[in-house]
C-alpha cells in the first residue's frame, strides 16, 4: 500500500494512502478531541470536534472523515478551532438537559470530561430545556434523550455490529432524535436483541442500564476491538471490571 | 482591595440551590483558619447580617436565579462587590432547579403547594410577600456579568481552596483540568 507524506502542526507524518486525517495524527502522537468517533465503527463526522484547517482550504474539514492527501498541510489546534470545540461543547450542553450531579454517568461521561477538558468552566449560550420523555420500557436499557448527543454511536453499532438496526435516528435540527424500532418504545421493538452495545458505546447518560442511578453508570467500549477483530489482535477474552 | 486592617472583604450568598456548596466550603476544615486570616466574612448563609454592604472584594453566589428576589440580590451584589464568583453548577448553569423549566410554573406551584400531602398553605395574601418565581430558573451570568466560574456539585474543598487562594494572592485562577468539570 502507498504511503503518502503530509504535514500535521508543523510535523512530518507518514500515513498510509486511504487513512484519514485523525488517523494519521494520532499515530503521531497528535491529539484531537472526538465525541462521536469510537474505533471499530464507521466514522461519522457528526460532532464536528475533530475539526482542522487545511492550509489552502478555506474551509474547515472534519480530521475524522478526510483521508490523507500527499502534501496536506493540517494544523489541529489553532486559535479559531479551539475557539468553535468550545462553542460545539457549550450548544450541545445547551441543547438538551444535560444535568451532570443527576445523571447516571456523572464521573464517567465523555461529554462532561471533554468540556473539563477544552476548559468550558460556563455556558454563554440559552439553555432551551426540552421537555424529552425518558424511554424505560425496555427490561434491560433505559434511553433518556435529555443526554444525548446525537453521536449515532448507538446507531452505528446496532446496525454495522449486531447487524440489528433496531435503533435509527428521525427529525431533522432541532427534532432530531434516537428512535428504537420505528419509533415504537423500546420494550415493544422486536427487531432489538437485548444485546447492550449501544449502551456500552453511548458517551453518556442518554443509554445505561435499568436500575442504575446517580454516577453508577460505567461503560466500557474496548469490547468492540474484541468481536470485530479480537483474532486479528489475539485477544481472547474481554471481561468486564 | 482591603479593609484598615488589611483583610480582603468576602460575602457569600444562597439563591436557589441547596447550601451544599456552602458546606462544602466549610469542609475546607483547618484551612479555614488560614482563610480566615487572610478575609473577613462580611456577609452570607454562616454570618448575621441583613443587608449586603458596601465594598465587597469577593461575593461568591451559590445556587441558581430562580425567583425576583434573587435578580434584586444580584443586581445588588454587582453594584457593591469587586470579583463575582459563580460558586457550584447551579449558579454556573442552573443545575437542578433549572429542571423546572421545562414545565409550566403554574404546574409547578401547584404541584408542590396544593397537590402535595398536608393541608395546602393560604394562597392569595402571600402572593405580594412572596418573590415571584421567574418563567425560567437561570444560570447567574445570565442575570448579571460574572468574573469567575466555579463549577462542581458542590466544588470540592480543594476547587474552592485553589480558586481563594489564587484570589488572595492576586493571582489569575486557572483550575486545572480535574478541577473544573461539571457534577
Amino acid at each position: 500500500m502507498s504511503v503518502v507524506t503530509l504535514t500535521i502542526d508543523e510535523k512530518l507524518v507518514s500515513a498510509q494512502a486511504g487513512k484519514t486525517v485523525l488517523d494519521a495524527a494520532r499515530e503521531a502522537g497528535i491529539d484531537i478531541p472526538t465525541l462521536c468517533h469510537l474505533e471499530g465503527l464507521t466514522p461519522r463526522g457528526g460532532c464536528r470536534l475533530c475539526l482542522v484547517e487545511m492550509e489552502g482550504n478555506p474551509r474547515l474539514l472534519a480530521s475524522c472523515v478526510t483521508q490523507v492527501q500527499e502534501g496536506m498541510i493540517i494544523r489541529t489546534h489553532t486559535e479559531r478551532i479551539v475557539k468553535y470545540r468550545k462553542m460545539m461543547i457549550e450548544l450541545l450542553l445547551a441543547e438538551r438537559n444535560h444535568v451532570c450531579a443527576v445523571c447516571v454517568m456523572n464521573g464517567h461521561c465523555e461529554l462532561q470530561a471533554m468540556a473539563a477538558k477544552l476548559g468550558v468552566d460556563h455556558v454563554r449560550y440559552d439553555y432551551l430545556n426540552p421537555a424529552l420523555a425518558m424511554d424505560a420500557s425496555h427490561e434491560r436499557n433505559v434511553r433518556d434523550p435529555n443526554r444525548c448527543i446525537l453521536c449515532a454511536r448507538c446507531v452505528r453499532v446496532c446496525d454495522e455490529v449486531e447487524g440489528a438496526h433496531c435503533l435509527d435516528m428521525m427529525g431533522r435540527g432541532i427534532h432530531c432524535n434516537v428512535i428504537t424500532g420505528m419509533n415504537q418504545p423500546w420494550g415493544k421493538a422486536k427487531s432489538c436483541t437485548a444485546c447492550g452495545k449501544c449502551v456500552q458505546v453511548c458517551p453518556t447518560g442518554a443509554l445505561f442500564k435499568q436500575g442504575a442511578t446517580v454516577a453508577e453508570m460505567e461503560k466500557q467500549h474496548d469490547f468492540l476491538i474484541w468481536i470485530l477483530d479480537g483474532r486479528d489482535k489475539k485477544i481472547w477474552h474481554w471481561s468486564r471490571q | 482591595m482591603t479593609t484598615q486592617n488589611s483583610k480582603v472583604r468576602l460575602a457569600t450568598t444562597w439563591f436557589g440551590g441547596c447550601a451544599g456548596c456552602h458546606m462544602s466550603f466549610l469542609d475546607l476544615d483547618e484551612r479555614l483558619i488560614d482563610v480566615l486570616g487572610l478575609v473577613d466574612i462580611v456577609f452570607g448563609p454562616v454570618v448575621d447580617i441583613k443587608k449586603f454592604p458596601d465594598n465587597v472584594d469577593v461575593t461568591l453566589i451559590e445556587g441558581a436565579v430562580a425567583n425576583s428576589d434573587h435578580v434584586k440580590e444580584a443586581r445588588e451584589i454587582r453594584r457593591k462587590s469587586k470579583i463575582v464568583i459563580s460558586f457550584g453548577d447551579c449558579a454556573v448553569t442552573g443545575n437542578v432547579p433549572a429542571m423546572r423549566n421545562a414545565l409550566k410554573i403554574d404546574d409547578v406551584l401547584t404541584a408542590v403547594y396544593a397537590e402535595g400531602p398536608g393541608k395546602s398553605p393560604p394562597s392569595g395574601e402571600l402572593l405580594d410577600i412572596m418573590p415571584v418565581l421567574l418563567p425560567k430558573v437561570l444560570p447567574v451570568h445570565q442575570v448579571i456579568p460574572v468574573d469567575l466560574y466555579l463549577p462542581g456539585c458542590p466544588p470540592n474543598p480543594d476547587r474552592i481552596f485553589a480558586a481563594v487562594a489564587a484570589l488572595l494572592k492576586g493571582e489569575p485562577v486557572t483550575l486545572p483540568e480535574e478541577m473544573r468539570s461539571f457534577g
